[in-house]
């Protein structure tokens, strides 16, 4: 199963290995990964589960559809060009080392 | 020795103060005890996601089994609280299994049951409600086969079962006894825009329809009649005809209730002290007014009002001000709400429901108070941000989409 990175504000990391399929953001939450909210589980409806991608990451992750885009400009932390919804990022063997830093803010 | 905390309740609300709590550093014990076969799960995707395939049931798990034993929190499942009795010092819980929990402090999410209509047939194999993953897996089984679904009732979860019905390519039909759509929670805009949207889909909407009783055969329902005797075939029905609050322990413990809800106040005290509550079971100040008491039903609800709980458990001083919000996924259109549209005197339409893509912001007194907006994220993340903050932005100016939003806030 993949792996995945998640890395604090402060620089504390933590690597779960994920379920095939499941979201970025389930895989944090699940497991008690602090500062990943997401508030509505998953339906792209909050914009509190932003995260920034490891930039040799992003060709593999993708970018952002409409509907994320535009949520992610109501973001409470600024978007950068590695900003993504990490409920909108599913796990699978091609991602595993993924590694992502959470926002300073999501609410 | 240390306080001890039981959670009755294991949903949103129930989770999010065990989760709130250790976030505090709460060093007591926390046990939480709920009915059903699972730990806390989302509820929300049941009727949409889960539904349609899109998920399973370890997806909708809130925690792993694993995070609530390294977070020393105590999850008891398939035990119904059955009484609490109070000694002079604690309390004590007792379960349908004779289990007995002693505790100091006592939070209650026990969240609502679906509304029955106690209707003809109501028995017959293939007529559900949907509430929790039981309810789901029972429509998940007979969802492949089912060809003419009927919903009946006309609010967010009838709609959001028949968009994925319809996507399905299955015939439905939704029974409305009310003359618009959602009509308990959003301006007639919006009621109107999701009739046109849902028939465009194919989907037939019947308004201003009373039904009679299920018809089956050999135990099967086969169709729903309506009061005037027509017969709409139906291999699969779904009622969501709304909820009613679970309180009848708060009840026995003697706690004030409105309307069958628990009555709290803004640190989500119950008339007990000892005793705290949220979630879908409760009335509390209006969060941004504090004017009147409201029930919410939503995750936010439950989310926010929970970790007020947390708040006033570890004695910090706290209030529910959080802004409500609220989404609705059906099919290609997401809904999202925010704020309480309760007393509005105006509305303004931004954008053109035509082309499924707008905005209908509610004012009172000339300050905006609520928004629906579909597929316009922006719009509904700058009025959210705008009630958080206390601010405004013009009713005569909101209609130009040439300007966003956020750029009309004043105070």
């Amino acid at each position: 199963m993949p792996n995945v990175t998640y890395i604090q504000p402060n620089g504390q990391e933590v690597t779960i290995e994920a379920r095939d399929g499941d979201s970025v953001m389930e895989t944090a939450v699940r497991n008690g990964v602090k500062g990943i909210i997401a508030e509505c589980g998953g339906a792209c409806a909050c914009a509190t589960c932003h995260v920034f991608v490891e930039e040799q990451f992003m060709d593999k992750v993708g970018q952002p559809g409409d509907l994320e885009d535009d949520m992610l400009d109501g973001a409470a932390d600024n978007r950068t060009e590695c900003s993504r919804l990490s409920c909108q990022i599913k796990m699978n063997a091609d991602l595993d080392g993924l590694r992502v830093r959470i926002a300073n803010e999501q609410v | 020795m240390s306080e001890r905390i039981l959670i009755i309740g294991a949903g949103q609300a129930g989770m999010q103060i065990a989760v709130s709590l250790r976030d505090a550093e709460f060093d007591g014990s926390i046990t939480m005890i709920g009915e059903e076969p699972h730990g806390p799960y989302q509820r929300p995707p049941l009727s949409k996601a889960y539904l349609a395939g899109e998920s399973d049931e370890e997806s909708l798990e809130l925690r792993s089994p694993a995070f609530y034993v390294e977070n020393n929190i105590v999850v008891i499942t398939g035990e119904r609280v059955v009484d609490v009795r109070w000694d002079a010092a604690h309390g004590t819980a007792v379960t349908d299994t004779g289990r007995e929990v002693p505790f100091d402090k006592l939070a209650l999410t026990t969240g609502a049951d679906v509304r029955r209509l106690g209707v003809e047939g109501e028995d017959l194999d293939g007529v559900l409600y949907l509430r929790g993953m039981a309810d789901a897996q029972g429509l998940k089984q007979r969802w492949d086969a089912a060809k003419n679904v009927v919903v009946i009732g006309g609010g967010f979860i009838g709609l959001e079962v028949a968009a994925v019905a319809r996507k399905n390519g299955k015939t439905t039909t939704v029974v409305h006894r009310n003359t618009r759509l959602l009509s308990r929670v959003v301006a007639p805009e919006t009621s109107e825009f999701f009739k046109q949207a849902h028939e465009r889909r194919g989907t037939t909407i019947l308004l201003n329809t009373n039904f009679a009783r299920f018809v089956g055969e050999n135990g099967k329902v086969t169709g729903v009649e309506l009061e005037g005797g027509e017969v709409i075939p139906a291999d699969l029905v779904m009622v969501g005809v709304g909820v009613i609050p679970r309180s009848d322990l708060a009840e026995k413990l003697g706690l004030e209730l409105a309307n069958g809800s628990i009555v709290v106040d803004a640190q989500a005290r119950t008339s007990d002290p000892r005793v705290l509550a949220a979630g879908d079971a409760v009335t509390m100040p209006h969060p941004l007014t504090q004017e009147g008491q409201i029930v919410l039903e939503s995750v936010q609800n439950a989310v926010d009002q929970a970790k007020v709980v947390a708040k006033t458990i570890m004695g910090e001083e706290t209030a529910y001000t959080a802004v409500p919000w609220f989404w609705s996924d059906q099919d290609t259109m997401k809904l999202q709400m925010a704020g309480l549209n309760i007393g509005y005197d105006q509305t303004v339409v931004r954008g053109n429901p035509d082309e499924e893509k707008f905005s209908v912001l509610y004012y009172k007194n000339g300050r905006v108070i609520a928004i629906d907006s579909v597929n316009e994220v922006l719009d509904y993340m700058a009025v959210r941000k705008a009630l958080g903050a206390g601010q405004n932005m013009p009713a005569d100016k909101v209609a130009d989409t040439s300007v966003k939003l956020k750029e009309l806030v004043e105070d």
